[in-house]
Order: structure tokens, then sequence, then C-alpha cells
């Protein structure tokens, strides 16, 4: 007959599951993903005349498709954000950070990034930022590496 | 597929038509009492399942439970690392993050005093001379190589002994006709009764329908 063991002598691992998934973007999300390659930000111009970003492959209204993209940005402004103040393993910037909705000039929606900055007190609705690239980009999201206020 | 105008700068380079997203699950996992125990075990080339009582069936690798009775599995028994192919797979494809050699065999194997089958590679022997009933042995990994890991035994090899001609699944009565030896017959004697229709099949092993 056995004992139960010491919480201690219970044996742990690491154990990572991974499924290798790729996807098909399209010509639309294909677009907006050659531009960060690219250096260059794209929406799409909704029927009502809005600019749509990241771009969608439907109108927001009438889900008729959307076929015209055009360049925003690069720069935009804070529309919203949220300060992080223990970024975990899998977040974009090892060290605090504010996850920032920006509205790119030229754009009517915002779109979401990762905004580098000194402290919380330095980041403020209606900033301006602007995105920093990654040296090594392949058509990601990741091909941003974070955004940072204007000076 | 619809035309897309794109503006100025992006109409000469190649597109992107695909991304990787890969999705990562991280976990820790804890054995527990009983796997800690058959690992333990595995670092000192021993085999180690657990049983309920002296009569009950021994699980190996145990999870610290008896099913059938609904009770802990409190008695250590060392089994052979000698045993019998219950069922096996030949594997074609490659998939990604196998690090074996195609074809290859993958098997259950009724350990001699076990009453459950491990799930191992065989090897050292060509896949396709692989077979329900053949006799294998473990073959572990260099003794500085030896990790709290089922993969310290590197695979398991045929023995040469003679078949075993009435290997079953434990806890199997009646023969599925997958596989199993019923009273020695082989499964291609066997005709199957279809569950659902009841169809075909023969009254001795085909099932109750």
């Amino acid at each position: 007959m056995t004992d139960g063991l010491e919480s201690g002598d219970v044996l742990r691992a690491p154990l990572i599951i991974e499924y290798p998934f790729s996807r098909t973007t399209g010509p639309v999300v294909g677009a907006f993903l050659t531009g960060l390659r690219e250096k260059v930000l794209v929406g799409s111009k909704a029927q009502d005349g809005r600019v749509v970003v990241p771009p969608a492959e439907f109108d927001p209204v009438s889900g008729d498709d959307l076929t015209e993209l055009v360049e925003v940005g690069p720069q935009g402004t804070i529309a919203t954000w949220a300060w992080v103040t223990e970024p975990h393993a899998k977040h974009p910037l090892a060290e605090p950070f504010a996850w920032v909705l920006v509205t790119l000039d030229g754009a009517d929606t915002p779109m979401l990034g990762a905004l580098k900055a000194t402290g919380i007190e330095a980041v403020t609705t209606g900033a301006r930022v602007v995105p920093v690239w990654a040296e090594e980009r392949e058509g990601r999201i990741e091909d941003i590496a974070h955004w940072e206020l204007v000076p | 597929m619809t035309e897309i105008s794109l503006p100025e700068s992006l109409r000469d380079v190649e597109p992107v038509r695909s991304v990787r997203t890969p999705a990562q699950l991280d976990y820790e996992f804890t054995a527990g009492d009983a796997t800690t125990r058959f690992l333990t075990g595995i670092t000192q080339k021993k085999i180690i399942g657990q049983r309920a009582t002296n009569e009950s069936r021994v699980y190996v690798p145990p999870r610290g439970a008896d099913p059938e009775l609904g009770a802990a599995t409190p008695i250590e028994v060392e089994v052979s690392q000698v045993g019998t192919v219950v069922s096996f797979c030949v594997v074609n494809l490659a998939f990604y993050g196998s690090v074996m050699e195609i074809p290859y065999t993958s098997a259950l194997i009724l350990l001699d005093g076990a009453d459950l089958a491990v799930m191992h590679l065989i090897q050292e022997i060509p896949a396709d001379e692989v077979r329900i009933g053949m006799r294998v042995e473990a073959v572990w990994r260099d003794d500085e190589d030896i990790e709290p890991t089922l993969e310290s035994i590197k695979w398991f090899r045929p023995t040469g002994e003679p078949d075993d001609p009435n290997v079953r699944i434990p806890g199997e009565i009646r023969g599925t006709g997958l596989g199993s030896w019923v009273d020695g017959v082989a499964p291609t004697e066997l005709v199957v009764r279809n569950p659902r229709t009841g169809e075909g099949g023969t009254s001795e092993f085909g099932g109750e329908g």
C-alpha cells in the first residue's frame, strides 16, 4: 500500500499545445497586410464616403462589396485607451503600455494598437500617435511593432 | 473575383495572400500522485502499475482509481517489460510536430501482468510485418538520458517469441471484430453485424441485435 505523496513531490511539466494554422487573406485583408509590409496603412471606402480601417470586405451599412482601398495615416489620434500595468507573456510589449484605439488621419473608424509610453500620465485621449515599424516585416499585424506619441 | 482598386503605393508589389495564425495554449501539467509514481518508476527503468485489490485489474499507466470498481488503487505492481501487441496503426503521413520517419507503427501493447494496454511505437521491424499477437519488449534510452517521461522507452521491438494467438483487448468478453481474436479465431473469419441495422453478422460473435 502507498501513502499519498507530499505536494512538493508531485511532478509538473510545461504542456504546450500548438495548432499551426495559416489562413488565406483574400484581396482586401491581403492588401491591408501587404500595406503593413510596405509601411503603408490602407482603409476601404464605404458607400457613404466613410473610410473603414482596417479595411472591410463589405459595406457596414448595405453589405455590398467594398472595392476601393485608400491610403490613410500614418499618424492618427487616440480615440480611447486602457493602461496595462502588468503585461503578460503574449502582449506585444514587455513593459507597461497602453492599448489604444487610433483613428488614423483620413479614417473614420479607429483601429487597435499597443502604445509605448513613459507612463499612464503621458497618455491622453486626443493625443497624436505614429506607428513604429518592425525592422523585418512579412505582412502581418506585428509589422507595426508598436505605436508612440508624436513628440 | 471582384476587382479591388489599390492605392498607388501598393500597385506594383507582391500581394500578401496568406498569414500564419498559430494558436498556442500554454499549460502546466501536474502529474498527480499515480502518474508521478509511474514516472518515478520509469527513471529506474521500471514499469509500475496500480491495482485496488490483489484480485482486481492492474492499470498501467495508473490513474489512481479503478473505474470498474470505483475504488482507489493503492497497491503498486511492477509489470513485465515484455508484452503483446493488441492493436496497431501504421502511420504513412508526416504531420506537424512529428519527428518520426514514415512509415512507422504505433501500437497498443498489453504488458505481461497488466490489464490495460499502453500506446507506444514498434521499431526494429518493417511496418508491414507488425501484427496483432506479436510479442514485443521495451527498448530504453541510454542510462544517462533516462528522464521521467514515457519517451525514456524509445520503442518496443519484437522478442522473437511465437505470437500469442489468444490476445484480445483487455476487458473484452465478446469479440468486436475490430482486431481482437476470440478463442483464437482471426478477425477476418468473423462477420460483423451492423450495430444500427442489425444486418449481417453471426449470432456467436457479431453482437446481440
